[in-house]
């Protein structure tokens, strides 16, 4: 039968010549081939100092943007739940209360907003399908831990701090691109 | 004899024992290290800087373990197993010549604990009551696996020891004494053994493999098939002996093979460069290490490149091969000196 990768050897019980017999040759073959991997490069990088260099659009954990005003941009519209491939993502609604408007920007907001950070694939398509630019992934990696509980994140690991000093940057994502790309008009929520 | 030299070689005796502990201790951490080179890894580096302080770390992790000895092993003999290993391979450092002399005061000082007029042989002699530890503690364990281990390392330290044994008969013709010292003084000004006896090189390198149990040899402890081999049943420090103890013993295997085919601590331009006799001898110790270290590099590089061989495989190379070619090789000598002895 032919093979596939044309690199299959045919093996055969055949004596073995005199140089094969007396291995050396061998050897130093084998020997040739190990000491050329001793000083090649190593693939491996030293983390804790170290840290590989990221994607420029590298999609991490979210963040659950705030406006200028430090407003939280949610409405609890749901289209990120139902873009969402993995079903990650559950929210409640709430509606905003008299004197409440500096903490939310519309009348409606997410009172709970969870994503499963284990059902998460992180394709990004929440982002891709939030109107109001509330949601983007950044580059910061989900921590690990031993128990499935602490990966469900809520708003409170999700939300951005108020601090202006410490927000979160998503740039990166949300580049001239792609704010024009969703302003399509051929999108539902832009009619 | 008078006081001085016996506090000299006193002193010497504790230097060269400390050494020999250290290097094995620092072979550990470069097999580690030459392992994960050749394997496209960085190897040991948290522990202290570039991982200097991992043999330490390593060292109290076994001595911290628990001391577990088998109830149905022989106790006695289960102690003493370790220990002969590691005395042995301590023992073999007294005979080797780690550098010329010192003349302090008039007086000289011989880098070398005991200039014996057998020394090659009191090596065998070491090399060959090893094996006893390893023996008797693979038989003491009263474990399958372990008993297994210890007849593989018996038979194939017998096997080898022959084939070792007659590549130094050829080096003895060409010698002419089997003392250490002789031998070392004999190869001065770069005439190298290696040059003479490249076959009987060849052999005994093969045979120091087999006979300090390092791959391809390693079969008394291969895992896969006996789990741990002779120290299966061994835990705490006296695993860290019988492992300390390869290690000695690659060491003092690559200094007696430096010794008897690399000119020991010979060097190159050794009176060219018009230094005081002393700084010529430190020089020459120091160029004796560079050639251990070379060696040692060598066992290594031999081990991460060769899979192990075959029982069969292994006696066959041992019988069949390398015995014939040791009676050759004296044979080839014998008569080279004979028609070369009579004009």
């Amino acid at each position: 039968m032919k093979s596939l990768t044309n690199r299959s050897k045919v093996v055969s019980d055949k004596k073995m010549t005199f140089m094969e017999r007396i291995y050396i040759p061998a050897i130093l073959k084998g020997m040739s081939i190990t000491i050329r991997h001793f000083f090649s490069k190593k693939a491996t990088i030293n983390y804790p100092e170290q840290k590989r260099e990221f994607s420029k659009v590298y999609r991490g954990q979210h963040v659950l943007k705030r406006d200028d005003l430090g407003r939280e941009r949610c409405t609890a519209c749901g289209l990120c739940a139902v873009a969402c491939p993995a079903e990650a993502i559950t929210m409640v609604a709430a509606e905003r209360k008299p004197g409440e408007e500096h903490l939310y920007r519309e009348e409606k907001y997410a009172a709970i907003y969870e994503i499963n950070m284990l059902r998460c694939i992180f394709c990004g398509d929440c982002e891709d399908a939030c109107p109001k630019e509330a949601i983007f992934l950044t580059d910061r990696i989900v921590a690990s831990d031993t128990e499935r509980k602490p990966f469900i994140y809520g708003k409170d690991i999700l939300l951005e701090p108020l601090d202006p000093q410490q927000r979160i940057d998503i740039s990166a994502r949300q580049t001239e691109k792609v704010i024009q790309f969703k302003q399509n008009k051929g999108f539902a929520h832009n009619k | 004899m008078d006081w001085t030299i016996i506090i000299f070689k006193t002193i010497l005796l504790f230097i060269i024992l400390v050494v020999t502990l250290v290097v094995a201790l620092y072979s550990t951490y470069g097999e580690r290290k030459v392992a994960a080179f050749m394997q496209d890894r960085r190897g040991p580096n948290r522990a202290g800087p570039f991982g200097l302080l991992q043999p330490f770390a390593d060292g109290l992790k076994m001595l911290m373990k628990e001391e577990i000895i088998p109830l149905t092993a022989n106790k006695r003999l289960f102690i003493l197993g370790p220990s002969i290993a590691m005395t042995t391979a301590l023992l073999t450092g007294v005979v080797i010549p780690w550098g010329g002399t010192f003349t302090i005061g008039g007086q000289e000082f011989s880098l070398q604990i005991a200039d014996l007029n057998i020394g090659i042989l009191y090596v065998f002699a070491m090399v060959s009551i090893g094996v006893y530890g390893i023996m008797i503690g693979g038989w003491a364990s009263n474990n399958k696996y372990a008993l297994l281990g210890a007849i593989r390392a018996a038979s194939q330290m017998i096997s080898y020891e022959l084939a070792m044994g007659m590549s130094i008969v050829a080096l003895v013709l060409t010698t002419g004494s089997l003392s250490l010292h002789d031998i070392v003084t004999q190869q001065h000004g770069g005439h190298w053994n290696i040059f003479y006896q490249p076959l009987g090189f060849l052999i005994f390198i093969t045979c120091s493999f087999a006979e300090t149990n390092r791959a391809p040899f390693d079969l008394p402890e291969c895992e896969t098939e006996l789990i741990g081999g002779y120290h299966t049943e061994y835990s705490s420090m006296k695993l860290g002996f019988y492992l300390f103890a390869e290690y000695i013993n690659m060491f003092i295997s690559s200094a007696v093979i430096t010794t008897l085919y690399f000119g020991g601590y010979n060097m190159p331009f050794m009176d060219q460069l018009g230094l005081s006799p002393n700084a010529v001898t430190l020089l020459g110790t120091a160029f004796f290490f560079l050639k251990i270290f070379g060696m040692i590099f060598l066992f290594m590089w031999i081990r991460w490149t060769l899979p192990r061989f075959r029982y069969d495989q292994l006696m066959n190379l041992g019988w069949k091969g390398l015995i014939p070619l040791s009676i050759f090789n004296i044979i080839a000598t014998g008569v080279y000196y004979f028609f070369t002895e009579l004009k």
